[in-house]
């Protein structure tokens, strides 16, 4: 069966500015002190149950829908093919619920653990679900991750991303309250200093009418300059930090090539992941994987705004003319300077800094968004105004007041706290308190973690207030499909059976199969189109009666 | 090494003394050590809430492949 959420189209964004339909994901570090060698993928289950019991706590029936895998096509090639799943590496297969070996489980906490812990009421390990406010929290690899709803603007992407901070640390405090249990750590960081590094990946809605030629010259160029305003800073050069130093970007030294499909191994600046979780032949999503997880707000807002805005640009076809001549080399080069005067070669024989790339795509940026209206203060589409002003300004105190830009670049912040420590101790910087300095800033407890140890002394600068988050925690967008999707598996969870992206599950009494609702358009779904049907309905059958356009009852058997 | 690099420029600066007069005036004395004092002040609770051995911890935290 088919079946519309909505009645009346989507309403488009406004083009030529920083508003798009985007998302973030994060894969959290994961550390059990006290079980050194417990097994990561057990341990991240445990982390999305214990964070089940919580919800199981907060909402009647509990807000937890498993996921649903039908549209997941992770080996789509955005240039046009599929890998065969033979070739592919076995952590490319994300379409597939990972299954949680047994013999693992035993090995990390002894037999009786599959007997009697670990698994949900229906017997099998939960590894997926979907949250209330339209996220998905489930085990990648060997970490929790979350994923943020669709969002329509950077700032509902610093607050939906920043939920997911909270989502996770309510999972922890579940676990350290259960004395059964060995208390886990949770970091939003990107790599373990070892030769190892997970993902903070960006997700951003575009036409597919744009060549995918385009996307990948507009914006590496964008990318290896990008790390300066929204580095989350790494203690450490080389995959296995076998350099002593300090470096911009977490990510920079993991990337070994420009354009690729994989995301886990021989990572490529552009990645060409084509799985639109939308209508295919209108929209790509573009998937970024090489971002530094932020905790700092508005490194996280410059990330999501300058970007959006980038792709804005590709799709006019004003994107700056320039190339980099070895992309990976420079952008590694750029991760290594934290003076920002190193230069970097152009196809055209110019050199220039990571500093002057970015003007040149904010003055590229601020003329198109200038043209199309996007960016007046007060006609505008409300986001991009801001955006342009917070990214002059982070650049130009980038140039000549980089104390200033401590409160708000996350590799500044970081590097000033560290050199703060160099200077009292006289640590160098191979020392391990500086390594743990590192790793404990991206701790996500408040008492532990060093950002938000300078977050509540008012070091670091604020884009949304705790407020928002914690709202965010709850509440779905308003704006998107994951309004749909949120309000669905909070208003209806017992009878919601599986969502994904792109559509809702039910299993009604009174219908004879399941019911599955596609959601292929991000722009539809939301508070405006299908509000009015959450406040008519408290029970799931009248609900996806009138949503189906069936009347007000169920079908016959 | 922090050490080192502040030592190396010692016979420049002392030339420049002689030539130079009185250092900054006290409201810029004042601003900088109240800096100082938010910084120490940071630090010492920066201290009181830092992993206990720091090798160790540093050590053990080992992650698994992600993408």
């Amino acid at each position: 069966m088919t079946a519309r959420p909505e009645r009346a189209p989507g309403s488009a964004l406004p083009a030529g500015g920083a508003m798009r339909v985007m998302g973030s994901e994060t894969e959290y570090g994961i550390h059990a002190p006290s079980a050194p060698g417990a097994n990561a993928t057990m341990m991240s289950a445990r982390v999305i149950q214990a964070y089940a019991q919580v919800t199981r706590q907060r909402a009647a029936g509990g807000a937890e829908t498993r996921w649903d895998y039908t549209d997941e096509e992770p080996l789509h090639d955005a240039r046009g093919w599929t890998v065969e799943r033979t070739s592919a590496d076995p952590s490319q297969l994300t379409d597939q619920p990972p299954v949680l070996d047994a013999e693992a489980i035993a090995m990390a906490y002894g037999r009786d653990e599959l007997d009697h812990d670990g698994e949900d009421e229906s017997g099998s390990l939960l590894m997926n679900m979907v949250l209330g406010n339209g996220a998905r929290l489930y085990v990648d690899h060997a970490h929790p991750e979350y994923s943020s709803p669709e969002v329509t603007n950077p700032r509902d992407a610093v607050a939906w991303d920043a939920a997911g901070d909270l989502v996770v640390l309510a999972a922890v405090r579940r676990l350290a309250a259960d004395p059964t249990l060995p208390p886990i750590n949770l970091y939003k960081n990107n790599t373990d200093n070892k030769s190892v590094s997970y993902g903070s990946h960006e997700n951003y809605l575009m036409p597919r009418s744009v060549p995918f030629g385009d996307i990948v010259r507009g914006l590496t160029p964008f990318f290896v300059s990008r790390q300066i305003i929204c580095g989350a800073g790494r203690v450490g050069l080389g995959q296995a930090s076998s350099r002593p130093g300090y470096q911009i970007s977490q990510r920079a030294d993991f990337f070994e090539a420009e354009v690729g499909l994989e995301t886990t191994i021989r990572r490529p600046i552009i990645n060409t992941r084509d799985e639109p979780h939308a209508t295919a032949d209108k929209y790509r999503r573009l998937h970024v994987i090489i971002g530094d997880a932020n905790l700092s707000q508005a490194s996280n807002y410059l990330k999501f705004g300058t970007t959006a805005m980038v792709l804005s640009l590709i799709e006019a076809g004003l994107a700056p003319k320039v190339e980099v001549h070895e992309p990976v080399a420079a952008l590694q080069t750029v991760s290594h300077d934290t003076s920002l005067s190193a230069t970097i070669r152009l196809l055209d024989g110019r050199r220039v800094t990571a500093l002057d790339l970015q003007w040149m795509y904010h003055e590229a940026a601020a003329k198109l968004s200038q043209e199309t209206g996007v960016a007046d203060a007060v006609d505008g589409d409300g986001h991009t105004h801001a955006v342009l002003e917070r990214w002059a300004a982070t650049l130009s105190q980038l140039d000549n007041d980089r104390s200033a830009a401590a409160s708000s670049v996350e590799w500044l912040a970081k590097l000033s706290l560290l050199e703060g420590y160099r200077q009292r101790d006289g640590l160098s910087w191979d020392n391990a308190r500086l390594g743990l300095i590192d790793l404990q800033w991206a701790d996500i407890r408040p008492e532990k973690g060093l950002y938000h140890r300078l977050l509540s002394r008012d070091r670091m600068q604020r884009i949304v207030d705790d407020q928002a988050i914690a709202r965010a925690v709850a509440e779905p967008p308003s704006d998107t499909r994951a309004y749909f999707r949120g309000r669905c598996v909070s208003s209806f969870s017992k009878d919601v059976v599986g969502a994904s992206w792109d559509s809702v599950i039910f299993d009604v009494p009174g219908y004879g199969r399941l019911q599955r609702v596609p959601t292929r358009e991000p722009l539809r779904g939301t508070e405006a189109l299908t509000g009015g049907l959450f406040a008519r309905h408290h029970e799931a059958a009248p609900f996806l009666a009138e949503l189906l356009g069936l009347g007000t009852t169920p079908p016959p058997g | 090494m922090a050490g080192q690099e502040q030592q190396q420029p010692q016979s420049r600066d002392t030339e420049v003394d002689e030539d130079i007069p009185a250092p900054p005036p006290a409201p810029a004395e004042a601003q900088a050590s109240a800096a100082t004092q938010g910084v120490d002040d940071l630090l010492d609770e920066i201290d009181g809430v830092l992993e206990s051995n720091a090798e160790e911890f540093v050590r053990a935290f080992v992650q698994k492949g992600g993408q």
